[in-house]
């Protein structure tokens, strides 16, 4: 399995019955592919849909329906549309349970920065601000470690953040990683991954649990 | 019966140079394209635009921008414009960002005649240097202030001569924000009805907030799939 269905496949897990959501641009958008057929998981998008469906083929498409990305999509049953105030009323007036987002950098007190390079890459702000700040849960799905193989999860962001304190978890192809009281907890390790290479892989002090250690 | 209707020429040669233009539309879909070409027509200089991204290079309001007509851009996310991204980036346009949310919120304040609001998008960032901050009720919040303009263009799924508006799907997003918030709104729709014609219950907008409608072509190119935005 590319490891991008393996975080998004682990992520999927992590969506309950019920809740809504809202998959941010890139990796997170997988793990639409990953829900049961049957799902009752509400996905939102920040242009102004609840309940939007996969992708879809240029024969298919609705030329005035696309996601956030600008990808065409299908909606499901029950699905509504809005305005982009009510779109993000949804989003800042609590009722988003969960956001899935990527990043470029997390500290390990929860803080996320994703959405500018100074002088090298800044298209917007978009609508991560908000929803890593409003969301009830973030969920951060990203490689472990940048292109480079530096780790992406370090004391301090290095870039200017997008929200403070916003991480709940961390999802990489490597681990799973709780974000609990400013501190990161180890759930889960990758059945290919070794813990010591994990931990060395990761900029910041990791609480392990005691005996064994989940594997996804 | 009111009618509304007149052709693009007569009602955007109302826009001068210099004029602030909101321009509704997140994507392709609610971008009034038909409007953009027919302005671009007329060669306006210096006008500040406000839209959700950039379009792609060769469409939309990007045409505007690659034509040298606008040198102001407020925005919220242009990645699919590397074109207007370098623009910005050599100072041939200044640009100003916003979070989605708070842009939308703030042109519907503007609509709604609240002049500012408070918000905590933001704090802890970047975006609180340039900004005004307030204490209230044991917070600490930006002050955003209203967004209006001079005009608007907007595009509609149907209207009737008055101006009331449908929008059709995820093209609804900043329009009847942005219809609300401009001294003069100009509507492109692909269906226009006689007044009385469409289900009240039914109506996005009222045509209180709109001036001008103009009937577009819905087979034009711009308002097709876009093949490499499908699987």
């Amino acid at each position: 399995m590319h490891y991008k269905d393996k975080i998004a496949a682990r992520a999927a897990t992590e969506l309950e019955s019920g809740q809504i959501v809202n998959l941010g641009i890139g990796l997170p958008t997988l793990i639409l592919e990953h829900l049961p057929q049957d799902t009752d998981i509400f996905v939102h998008s920040e242009n102004g849909i609840l309940g939007m469906g996969k992708r879809c083929r240029a024969k298919e498409a609705d030329p005035m329906l696309i996601d956030s990305g600008g990808g065409y999509i299908f909606s499901r049953t029950g699905a509504s549309f809005f305005d982009s105030a009510l779109s993000f009323s949804l989003v800042r007036g609590g009722r988003l349970d969960v956001a899935v987002l990527g990043t470029l950098e997390v500290a390990g007190n929860g803080d996320l920065a994703n959405w500018i390079i100074p002088g090298k890459f800044a298209p917007g702000i978009g609508g991560g601000m908000e929803l890593a700040k409003k969301a009830r849960k973030l969920i951060v799905t990203t490689t472990h470690c940048t292109r480079k193989g530096a780790p992406k999860i370090i004391p301090e962001c290095t870039l200017p953040v997008t929200a403070r304190g916003c991480v709940d978890m961390i999802i990489t192809e490597l681990a799973v990683l709780d974000i609990i009281d400013e501190r990161l907890h180890l759930r889960e390790l990758a059945r290919e991954a070794d813990l010591d290479d994990v931990l060395e892989k990761t900029g910041v002090e990791v609480v392990v649990p005691h005996g064994d250690i989940a594997v996804f | 019966m009111t009618d509304k209707t007149t052709t693009p020429e007569k009602a955007l040669a109302r826009i001068k140079d210099n004029s602030t233009l909101m321009i509704g539309g997140f994507g392709a879909p609610g971008t009034p394209f038909t409007l953009i070409r027919e302005l671009i027509k007329q060669s306006p200089a210096r006008l500040t635009l406000i839209k959700n991204d950039a379009n792609e290079e060769g469409m939309g309001i990007s045409l505007l921008f690659e034509a040298g007509c606008a040198d102001t851009f407020m925005v919220s996310h242009m990645g699919l414009n590397n074109r207007v991204i370098t623009m910005m980036n050599e100072g041939k346009i200044h640009v100003q960002m916003f979070p989605q949310g708070i842009m939308a919120e703030k042109i519907r304040a503007g609509g709604a005649g609240i002049p500012a609001f408070l918000t905590d998008i933001g704090m802890g960032t970047i975006l609180q240097e340039k900004r005004q901050t307030v204490s209230y009720a044991g917070g600490d919040y930006i002050l955003e202030p209203a967004l209006r303009a001079d005009f608007a263009l907007i595009h509609a799924a149907e209207a009737d001569t008055f101006g009331n508006l449908k929008f059709s799907k995820t093209a609804r997003n900043f329009n009847p924000l942005m219809a609300m918030a401009a001294d003069t709104v100009i509507v492109e729709a692909f269906d226009i009805r006689e007044q009385g014609s469409l289900d009240p219950d039914s109506i996005h907008l009222p045509g209180a907030f709109v001036d001008h409608v103009i009937r577009v072509d819905r087979r034009e190119n711009d308002y097709q799939v876009m093949k490499h935005h499908a699987l």
